[in-house]
């Protein structure tokens, strides 16, 4: 395929594997076996037993009338929220997981922002039996407290990162240091399409599922699998990246995706990589990041805890520095007001990363014949006193 | 010749390297410290470029990072700092840091700059060998900058001869399994890592560094290698005091008994 990975573990530009000599030996043990184990018939079986079995999967295609009606074209949503654990993460979660035991690791540590990834690992370690560390950014264990519960019911260890600004990129900074402590023993389940290679190729084979399926059910309803749009939202881009994967190499299909633009992109309050941010390296690859003039890499910010990543996979910015991704920005107000009209129109509540996807909706120009797919990657009950503070704020 | 290899030329053992984090703890204390490290009998600095994302440092490294971009540290500070470098220092000076900011401020400016104030050599521990021969040799070559690679216990001796082959200085052997931070002694494991390397007989010298806090590690380190680099340890000093006096007595004290063999050489 045209926008697969390189045999040095590039995407155009992008990707490659900047790590410290410590974590070699780990990143270097994955790249050399992952092709092998994932696509062994064997791998391949239990993959597909549990995503169908324990996840739930293939999630429905819906095709949404009145969201259709009120914008007058067709509209389905790939319902990823109807995932176990409530979004898509957790097909990622499986396939690592399965990959982590066949590799002999004992251990397994994940590092979390909104916990939505947290709690898909954990979920798999408690299935595997596998001892989990998940490192989460202190002021994230303040802010996402259900999920901190969820994975410590799970019998997942929760790590405070106590380092940096405490978020995200310090909790994934974290589990990497972690890593190079623990050589042997321990797989590093990274939570989307970033990170060294091959991590960035092995995420986006895992969420491939999304779009595999869209194929298979957009056909079975409207006779041919070839959609007019795919429109996801990007933090990382582990959503994206599985919903677009089997369309990217027919041009024909219009690729959307939608990132958070906080409160404005010129308010320095913004998740936006691919309007503020350049080419540099983080947490092993090559990629869009956002970062002062010096290189010091900048805190985001977004409504939604999943969206505020400082960079997106490297896969992502080869597919906008070669134009076949288009990239939107959506404010916080645009999301939530998109992901409210989706409650009253359809009765589901979207988590508020996959509402910002939905936000487009109002911003592109649909044709009435058109075919829109609208990757729904998870659900809004994790958000609930997010809705209802900004409701109240709101009026 | 480069100021490492002379280094490595005239001296047998007991080299002692010293890593500090460019403005820490105050913004202009970098080129004081690299003074008083020189007139202590430290035999080379390394000087940390400081970098919001520093995944191989340990707790005491990350916190100069951070106290020192708090000041306003940055690679253009540094180098407006290092102007008068040579006037003050003889000693060879690497620079240490994260690939990012250096390919922010450029590449090629970055080598340029540091062959203008005098460095010697850089380590860029998230710059991997394949990359690095790839992309960035010719240009360390063209400014005679040298590139100290790492080696860990986990390296694997196919790996290590390459690292050795395109090492033109010396190889960087990491004490053992973790970030970098101070240990109060080396286990057998960690001794039987020094002596198989050791045994390599390998091309480029060797310092160990990561660990070596005091005395005792710094002999340990010196016994299996041409000496040692002592980062987190010093980096604790700097929070209590950064006077002249202090920094000579700690060079004295991990040099312990070595000050006098050191002095035979």
């Amino acid at each position: 395929m045209k926008f697969d990975v390189d045999k040095d573990g590039y995407y155009g530009n992008f990707g490659g594997a900047y790590i410290p000599e410590m974590l070699y030996p780990n990143v270097e043990e994955l790249r050399l076996n992952y092709l092998e184990v994932i696509n062994s018939s064997s791998f391949k079986e239990e993959f597909d037993s549990l995503l169908t079995h324990y996840v739930g999967r293939p999630t429905p295609l819906y095709l949404a009338n009145r969201l259709s009606e009120f914008y007058k074209t067709s509209i389905y949503l790939k319902r990823e929220d109807l995932c176990h654990t409530g979004a898509h993460k957790v097909n990622n979660t499986i396939g690592q997981i399965i990959l982590a035991k066949r590799l002999g690791k004992q251990k397994i540590i994940a590092e979390t922002g909104a916990g939505q990834h947290g709690v898909a690992t954990a979920t798999v370690c408690a299935l595997m039996g596998m001892e989990c560390f998940v490192y989460m950014g202190e002021i994230d264990i303040e802010r996402q407290k259900p999920n901190v519960e969820r994975m410590r019911l799970l019998g997942a260890t929760v790590v405070p990162a106590k380092s940096g600004s405490k978020t995200l990129k310090d909790a994934t900074n974290e589990a990497m240091r972690h890593w190079i402590s623990h050589p042997s023993n321990t797989h590093y389940i990274i939570g989307s399409v970033v990170g060294p290679h091959p991590y960035p190729d092995m995420v986006t084979r895992f969420q491939s599922v999304i779009s595999k399926e869209i194929k298979i059910q957009l056909r079975e309803q409207t006779s041919s699998e070839i959609p007019d749009y795919v429109v996801a939202c990007v933090g990382g881009g582990s959503n994206a990246a599985g919903a677009f994967y089997h369309y990217l190499d027919d041009e024909s299909v219009k690729l959307i995706a939608v990132e958070a633009a906080g409160k404005g992109n010129e308010t320095g309050q913004s998740a936006a990589t691919t309007v503020l941010g350049k080419a540099g390296v983080l947490h092993g690859s090559k990629t869009l990041l956002m970062q002062t003039e010096d290189g010091q890499v900048t805190e985001p910010y977004s409504i939604s805890a999943g969206l505020d990543y400082p960079g997106i996979g490297p896969i992502h910015a080869h597919l906008f520095e070669t134009g076949r991704v288009t990239f939107e920005s959506v404010k916080d107000d645009e999301a939530m007001i998109a992901g409210m009209q989706l409650c009253k129109l359809e009765g589901i509540i979207p988590a508020i990363e996959s509402a910002h996807a939905l936000a487009i909706l109002d911003k592109v120009k649909f044709k009435k014949e058109d075919v829109v797919v609208l990757n729904l990657s998870g659900r809004g009950d994790k958000d609930l006193d997010t809705y209802i503070n900004w409701k109240e704020n709101s009026i | 010749m480069n100021r490492i290899n002379k280094l490595f030329k005239e001296r047998e053992g007991d080299i002692l390297s010293v890593y500090f984090t460019a403005g820490y703890p105050q913004l202009d204390d970098t080129l004081k410290i690299a003074k008083s490290l020189e007139e202590a009998g430290a035999d080379l600095i390394e000087i940390g470029m400081p970098f919001s994302d520093p995944v191989a440092d340990g707790p005491t490294i990350q916190e100069s990072n951070k106290k020192a971009l708090d000041n306003g540290m940055s690679i253009k500070v540094l180098f407006d700092q290092l102007k008068e470098l040579r006037k003050e220092v003889s000693m060879p000076v690497i620079l240490m840091g994260y690939i990012n900011p250096i390919l922010q401020y450029g590449v090629e400016q970055f080598c340029e700059s540091c062959k203008a104030v005098g460095v010697d050599g850089l380590i860029i521990p998230d710059l991997p060998i394949a990359e690095y021969l790839k992309t960035h040799k010719t240009v360390f070559d063209k400014y005679d900058l040298k590139n100290v690679f790492l080696v860990t216990p986990q390296t694997s001796v196919e790996r290590i001869l390459t690292i050795d082959q395109h090492s033109d200085s010396f190889i960087y052997m990491v004490s053992s399994a973790g970030t970098t931070g101070a240990k109060t002694a080396f286990s057998e494991e960690n001794t039987k890592y020094f002596k198989r390397i050791n045994n390599m007989g390998l091309a480029n010298p060797t310092l160990i560094g990561f660990g070596i806090s005091n005395s005792e590690t710094f002999q340990q380190a010196a016994h299996y290698s041409r000496g040692a680099i002592i980062g987190s340890a010093f980096i604790k000093l700097l929070a209590t005091s950064k006077e002249r006096d202090s920094i000579s007595e700690f060079v004295k004290e991990i040099r312990g008994k070595m000050q006098d063999k050191r002095q035979k050489k």
